[in-house]
């Protein structure tokens, strides 16, 4: 274990070195952002919308009591859908869309020798290869989690049009009552956290494997596990750090 | 020239390499041949860097590689070009992009330059006009060939091959074989190859090294081959019927 923390810093650090031209470096990670930032959108608009919905639903049938104010499924739905749903959920989808592609992609390149290639060249691989992605992951991230925030709380308010509990005023009034800025910084913390584990734990799999096809997808497989148990785990860290 | 003194390689208890000197030349193909698991690729990998001998040094032109880093490398890499078994080459990037791709990095070519240079190679290696395909709409024998054109984009000293007849045929080899002969002597490379055909020893090696058992057992050219009283050469090169007739009358 210890060994293999130590050579995921190694290639972490190597990730970070001086890039040989930093325009060629610049456009992977445009198409990095462009890969997982555009292309993970669908999904995560489709849970955000069905998960917001969903608990603001649940929240207002367990709060239905003529003694708790009924604004107040929006204020827990809010800081509910912003603390964890929308960063943690969301992380979770994006390690196995995101992350798997990441892992079987440099395993694929490693055991294709395509980064042998890289490296008789005199390419920095690691450098190349990882570092745009991380680079995109812990930017890209937080801006979907933002996205996700919106249309979590937008997917409450669509789950109130249709719901007797509670109405979409009474829910938009609990939304903005007692907001507290401090619960999107945590947001924002976890996320770009998140990009980090995420991209650099599948990016680790990925580099390091030997084999063939069927030892690629074990990387993936791996890299998915590992990032997704890291997430939950970082997770009760920034909770607990900041709140 | 390419010298290797005392060349080692260990895997755990598995001693791969067991102490090979040689001297490759420049404008030679010079051809590392043996039988499967006899170390052909693994002292290839540990002349390029890929892997680090255990014991030995490799020397470029009297510089000491196996004494360098990383960084102190890539001056020499610069003028290393490789064709893999399977030409790795870049999934996500066209052939021109793959040709161009070192040049992208290491020089300051403008945009324009370098597609010249791309379309030279390209023309170089009979594969005009393929500039925008991507590698999985190419055939096994024209990967090779886009290999060898990116190989050479850097206009390298030092050309490694590594098995460039597997999977092609008898023909397509052929045009492999010259290809890298033309290339090796219009330049000047010096080409190292690693292989098993029979047909690349007979046609273009000027220089082979037969490994067996991790050492280096014979050292000749191909004019030498066929003539050669080494029990286990024989058995590797003259192993079919039809290369024992074609001896018989060499």
């Amino acid at each position: 274990m210890f060994h293999s923390l130590g050579k995921y810093i190694l290639l972490i650090r190597l990730s970070f070195k001086r890039p040989e031209k930093f325009r060629v470096y610049w456009a992977e990670v445009m198409r990095e952002m462009v890969s997982i930032g555009v292309g993970s959108l669908g999904i995560i608009s489709i849970i955000s919308v069905f998960i917001g919905a969903a608990t603001t639903i649940q929240i207002a049938f367990q709060l239905a009591s003529p003694l708790i104010p009924r604004t107040i499924a929006g204020s827990i739905g809010r800081d509910t859908t912003i603390l964890e749903f929308s960063p943690t959920i969301s992380a979770l989808v994006l390690a196995g869309r995101v992350g798997s592609s990441m892992a079987s992609q440099i395993g694929t390149m490693r055991v294709t020798e395509q980064i042998d290639a890289l490296e008789i060249m005199g390419v920095n691989a690691p450098g190349f290869l990882i570092a745009p992605k991380i680079i995109a992951s812990i930017t890209m991230i937080p801006l979907l989690v933002i996205i996700s925030i919106a249309l979590g709380i937008g997917g409450g308010y669509l789950a109130c049009l249709g719901n007797g509990e509670i109405t979409p005023a009474e829910y938009m009034l609990g939304v903005h009552d007692g907001f507290n800025p401090i619960t999107i910084q945590v947001a924002l913390v976890k996320a770009f956290v998140f990009g980090f584990i995420i991209s650099s734990i599948c990016s680790y799999q990925g580099f390091y494997t030997e084999g063939g096809a069927l030892e690629v997808g074990q990387s993936a497989t791996r890299g998915v596990v590992y990032s997704c148990v890291m997430i939950l785990f970082a997770d009760l860290v920034v909770t607990r750090l900041m709140l | 020239m390419i010298q290797l003194k005392d060349i080692h390689k260990t895997f755990g208890e598995n001693h791969v390499l067991r102490g090979i000197s040689a001297e490759l030349k420049a404008g030679q193909n010079n051809l590392i041949i043996g039988g499967s698991g006899s170390g052909k690729t693994t002292l290839l990998k540990c002349i390029v860097g890929l892997h680090e001998p255990s014991q030995g040094q490799v020397t470029f032109d009297g510089q000491d590689f196996t004494a360098m880093d990383f960084e102190q490398r890539v001056p020499i890499r610069k003028q290393i070009g490789m064709l893999f078994q399977n030409s790795a080459l870049f999934d996500s990037m066209t052939v021109e992009q793959n040709i161009m791709f070192p040049l992208d990095l290491f020089t300051t070519m403008s945009r324009s330059e370098k597609q010249d240079r791309a379309n030279f190679c390209l023309e170089r290696v009979n594969l005009k006009d393929k500039n925008k395909l991507f590698p999985a709409e190419l055939s096994g024998g024209m990967k090779k060939r886009v290999g060898i054109a990116r190989a050479i984009a850097m206009e390298p000293k030092y050309l490694f091959v590594d098995e460039p007849n597997s999977g092609l045929d008898p023909k397509t080899s052929i045009v492999i074989d010259e290809l890298i002969d033309e290339l090796t002597k219009e330049y000047n490379i010096t080409t190292v190859i690693v292989t098993h055909d029979m047909n690349s020893v007979m046609g273009i090696g000027n220089h082979i090294i037969f490994l067996h058992q991790g050492q280096k057992w014979w050292e000749g050219s191909n004019h030498e081959i066929a003539h050669t009283d080494n029990q286990e050469l024989n058995d590797f090169v003259f192993a079919s019927k039809f290369t024992q007739a074609a001896r018989e009358k060499l």
